[in-house]
């Protein structure tokens, strides 16, 4: 069911890019905001969004008109006062988790956070064990 | 007639493996009378034979794509007679097929220079060595004619071939595949030697000896690698980004950090007979990340896990020689480790201290990579689809980075086996402020993101600090090898003042232009001069010609294009740059909108050429370590002959030889 359904949203979106390809971009996708304040949150934020089209490319770094009309939508959510956790927040209810290239603590994701705070235990302990031990046995005046 | 002698060539080879593995575990069953086994001495010349054969058969495939030989499917669906000859011959491994040949040619090369040229190493464990080596060839050959032949001839010759993608014909393929490889492969050396010191327990500094420059030689391949993939990405992909953390990239990163670390502890273990276990285990892991790297980039399953579940024999067949090397080394590695004695012993302040930190530190950080990369894949194997990018690798591994770097600066100022921190009060006191003095200056200028601005604290500190191990001695009478870790530190710093600079003070123009138009970004005004069409030999481009004016100077013409190939039909932007000694000027031009103006997009990156000047910095110091153990090996070996010579000259004229010093 849920295949069915990513089917159906990919040949959705399919169409809706066919035909955007003849249309001009929308007009934020290439053109700046003029305060560079709000340009440079929405260009933040877009560096971390990815474009759905491509292969390991954000939405800031594509020519696919997807990205595009993506990078209208940030910059004139910016503009009308979003923030970008919101408008971020939007994009991953409309096309999920995989838009966002910040992971965020999930069902899903949760091993992507677990791990490192057990691999800063697993360092301490490593380095406890080798270099801790032989402090007191440096200690004890008898380096071999 | 010349593709089925490449093929023949294969299999020669691929049975001289069999030889070698057979003959070189022969020589850890010595005769009765501890005399060696006949059957041991096959192992070198076989080596040196099959190391012959792989690289004729892949000269005769570069032939076959210099001359287009469209009767090779490998050929029809990856070349073009009309593509310029450069990139016919880059072509060769700008494929599945041929970039693995590629790799077997480098495995079987780097095995032979190993069996005709090392000496020192007891018979027993270059035979095991050898053997090791030629196990892991033998399941790269299997994987080369059973699963993807290069030399596979078409029923009926093409009449024309499909063409390379465009990206890739870039003198940056030219460069950056084969040095990667050659640095992935050497390190298959330094996995056999591992596995032949474990299993002969011959683990001690003339192994290390031995394993350095190998280790070394890789490590600087791989840093040389990288540094140019970034470049090539820089500028040619029209993002200006130039590292994503793509899976691709971190495929070539991982093998870095392990080899970085293991190059460290081999230097330890030479020098001071520590970290045996450290320089066996991080040998083992850096070749395993070397064939991790070779199946995420050459199985597919990095387009998509589906895909690869579709068709899997490549991407199994690589995964199963993945898991009988891998597991079969730790395997190994379990139950011999115990075997083999802990090294030296020495206090947690000393050198040998801080190198065991800092290669936790960077075997974390290769935990990270390794989790965000395939952690993706995995879920995506249960079709829950996650993104993990940078913004969850530049924190997490920036939590272990940042102490790394910290140690980095002083460690080379620490002496062997115990130290006292009094005696580095003022060069600590000194690395302190920098970092501090450095962060609070640019925070008074403006509000930056946290990790730049750590970035440039620590790399003031850093430059400063890897000059310290020079303070105090006479520059002419320091050792070769010294200068090397000099140099490869301080261009740590400056690849990381250049990653910060970017990161912290980048600008970004987009705007439509009509021809005639100007727009300024930081202190360049740039003006549209005209839009014009050219041609290449295999594309048709749009050509922007931008006047670039620094202050009101001399103009300066930049011309980016947006080409467009037709064999394969696939358009490409090509930037154009202005480099200056304090940055970049990066231009891309776009499409033309519906008012007849065009889309240009401009970025001025401050410092950012000082990436890759620190990445040519960190592999030219590994050249001049290189250089520096080189040239104390070969005054050591000729002392040695001529003291042989003295005493076989004393001894001819009948007197007593002098005894030894020692």
């Amino acid at each position: 069911m849920i295949r069915f359904i990513l089917a159906a949203i990919i040949a959705l979106l399919a169409l809706s890019v066919a035909a955007q390809d003849s249309m001009p971009p929308a007009p934020y996708a290439y053109n700046q905001l003029a305060d560079p304040r709000l340009e440079a949150e929405a260009s933040a934020l877009m560096h971390t969004l990815r474009c759905l089209k491509c292969q390991s490319q954000s939405i800031a770094d594509s020519d696919a008109p997807m990205a595009g009309d993506m990078r209208h939508q940030v910059r004139s959510r910016i503009l009308a006062g979003e923030s970008p956790d919101e408008i971020r927040r939007w994009l991953i209810a409309r096309y999920g988790d995989y838009v966002s290239y910040e992971p965020e603590v999930s069902s899903t994701t949760w091993p992507l956070f677990v791990a490192p705070l057990l691999l800063l235990l697993v360092v301490g302990a490593v380095l406890l064990r080798r270099l801790g031990k032989r402090r007191s046995d440096a200690e004890g005046g008898d380096v071999a | 007639m010349i593709a089925e002698i490449g093929l023949a060539a294969l299999w020669l080879a691929a049975a001289l493996a069999v030889l070698q593995m057979v003959s070189g575990a022969a020589a850890l069953r010595t005769g009765p009378a501890g005399e060696a086994n006949p059957l041991a001495i096959y192992a070198r010349p076989a080596a040196v034979v099959q190391a012959f054969l792989a690289v004729l058969a892949f000269l005769l495939l570069l032939r076959a794509f210099a001359i287009t030989d469209l009767s090779l499917k490998l050929v029809a669906s990856n070349s073009h007679s009309m593509k310029p000859l450069l990139y016919k011959l880059t072509g060769t491994w700008g494929n599945h097929e041929g970039s693995m040949l590629l790799w077997v040619g480098v495995l079987a090369a780097s095995g032979g220079l190993l069996a005709g040229f090392e000496k020192r190493l007891p018979e027993r464990t270059m035979g095991a060595t050898l053997a090791v080596q030629g196990f892991v060839a033998l399941g790269f050959y299997a994987f080369l004619l059973l699963a993807s032949n290069p030399f596979e001839r078409l029923p009926v010759p093409a009449a024309e071939g499909t063409g390379l993608n465009p990206l890739l014909q870039d003198i940056g393929l030219a460069i950056h595949p084969p040095t990667l490889y050659a640095g992935y492969v050497g390190l298959s050396v330094a996995f056999s030697l591992a596995m032949g010191a474990l299993l002969t327990r011959e683990v001690n500094p003339s192994f290390a000896r031995v394993m350095r420059p190998w280790v070394l030689g890789a490590w600087v391949l791989l840093t040389l690698g990288i540094t140019a993939g970034s470049y090539w990405a820089y500028y040619e992909l029209g993002w200006g980004g130039w590292w994503f953390w793509d899976p691709v990239e971190n495929a070539s990163l991982m093998p870095w950090l392990a080899a970085t670390a293991l190059m460290h502890s081999v230097s330890v273990l030479a020098a001071r007979d520590a970290l045996r276990t450290w320089t066996i285990m991080l040998g083992v892991l850096a070749f395993s990340m070397s064939m991790l790297g070779t199946f995420l980039v050459r199985s597919g399953v990095l387009t998509s896990v589906h895909a690869f579940a579709v068709d899997p024999e490549r991407g199994a067949f690589i995964l199963g020689l993945l898991g009988l090397y891998i597991g079969g080394a730790f395997t190994i590695f379990a139950l011999r480790a115990g075997a083999v004695a802990e090294g030296k012993r020495f206090a947690a302040l000393s050198r040998e201290g801080a190198l065991v930190f800092n290669n936790v530190m960077l075997s974390a950080i290769l935990a990270i990579v390794l989790l965000g990369t395939l952690y993706p894949l995995l879920t995506e194997a249960f079709d829950v689809r996650v993104s993990v990018g940078p913004p969850y690798f530049n924190p997490a591994s920036a939590i272990f980075a940042i102490p790394m770097l910290l140690v980095m600066a002083v460690g080379p100022l620490l002496r062997w086996k115990s130290d006292k921190p009094a005696r580095l009060q003022f060069e600590l006191a000194l690395i302190a402020a920098l970092v501090i003095g450095v962060i609070a200056l640019v925070s008074f200028f403006g509000r930056f993101p946290l990790l730049p601005l750590l970035g440039l604290g620590l790399a003031a500190a850093l430059a400063v600090a890897a000059l310290l191990p020079l303070k105090g001695r006479k520059l002419a009478r320091v050792p070769v090898a010294t200068w090397g870790m000099v140099l490869a530190h301080f261009g740590v710093a400056v690849s990381l003042f250049g990653m910060a600079c970017e990161g912290a003070f980048s600008e970004e123009k987009l705007a439509a232009v009509a021809v005639g138009g100007t727009e300024q970004i930081n202190d360049f005004a740039v003006m549209l001069d005209a839009v014009t069409p050219v041609a290449g030999p295999n594309w048709t481009a749009i050509e922007a010609s931008l006047a670039v004016r620094q202050d009101g100077g001399e103009p300066v013409i930049l011309t980016p294009q947006a080409r467009n190939f037709w064999s394969p039909p696939q358009s490409t932007s090509e930037s154009a740059l202005l480099t200056k000694w304090n940055g970049q000027l990066y231009a891309v031009i776009g499409n033309q909108a519906e008012d007849g103006r065009w889309q240009i997009r401009i970025w001025w990156k401050p410092f950012v050429t000082f990436i890759w000047y620190g990445g040519l910095l960190i592999g030219l110091g590994g050249i001049l370590a290189i250089a520096g153990r080189v040239k104390v090996d070969v005054t050591r070996r000729r002392a040695a002959s001529k003291g042989d010579q003295r005493r076989a000259d004393l001894e001819a004229l009948g007197a007593v030889a002098p005894q030894p010093a020692e």
